[in-house]
């Protein structure tokens, strides 16, 4: 999983099915002393309630995310897993 | 997933059968502040996007289930959301 800061969302009335009811969050990768490290991007928050500033982890591998979801189907690789609490490095 | 800008469209005849019928669309990947990210790439349209919209995509195996999950198609990139607003706190 990548440690990332939540930085906002996205919203989009028109979109695949599977994304319907599920919001969508900009997340910036951090380093272990909370830097920046690489692009933003876009990961799906299903029940972790982040909000911008947070600190959570991602899972980046769409078949993780589809067994965690139960949905063979489901065209999502990115979602937001935990939200962190400490890092301790 | 990330964002993207629909920057033009292609065409072609001679494709895969899991290719007819798909739109393609030049898109030039975007980070989450709106930054160019890399280089433009070609995907599948699976939300009625055309040039100049601001859209999100999926990438890898994730897009040919986008277009198909029963008999997923020769595709690794697809447009899966329109986008309304980008909220950033900062």
């Amino acid at each position: 999983m990548n440690l990332c800061q939540v930085l906002g969302t996205v919203t989009a009335t028109h979109k695949h099915p599977a994304f319907a009811g599920r919001r969508m969050m900009v997340v910036q990768p951090l380093d272990e002393a909370r830097q920046p490290a690489g692009k933003s991007f876009l990961a799906v928050d299903e029940r972790s309630q982040s909000g911008p500033g947070d600190l959570v982890l991602v899972l980046r591998e769409g078949n993780g995310v589809r067994q965690l979801l139960g949905d063979r189907t489901l065209p999502i690789r990115s979602l937001i897993v935990a939200v962190v609490d400490a890092v301790d490095v | 997933m990330y964002l993207g800008k629909v920057i033009g469209t292609v065409v072609c005849e001679r494709k895969y059968e899991g290719l007819e019928g798909q739109r393609l669309l030049v898109v030039q990947p975007l980070d989450g502040r709106r930054e160019p990210s890399g280089p433009p790439e070609v995907a599948v349209d699976t939300v009625s996007a055309s040039p100049g919209s601001l859209v999100y995509l999926v990438g890898s195996r994730e897009a040919a289930l986008a277009v198909n999950a029963e008999q997923p198609p020769p595709v690794d990139s697809a447009i899966v959301g329109l986008v309304d607003s980008v909220d950033l706190s900062r």
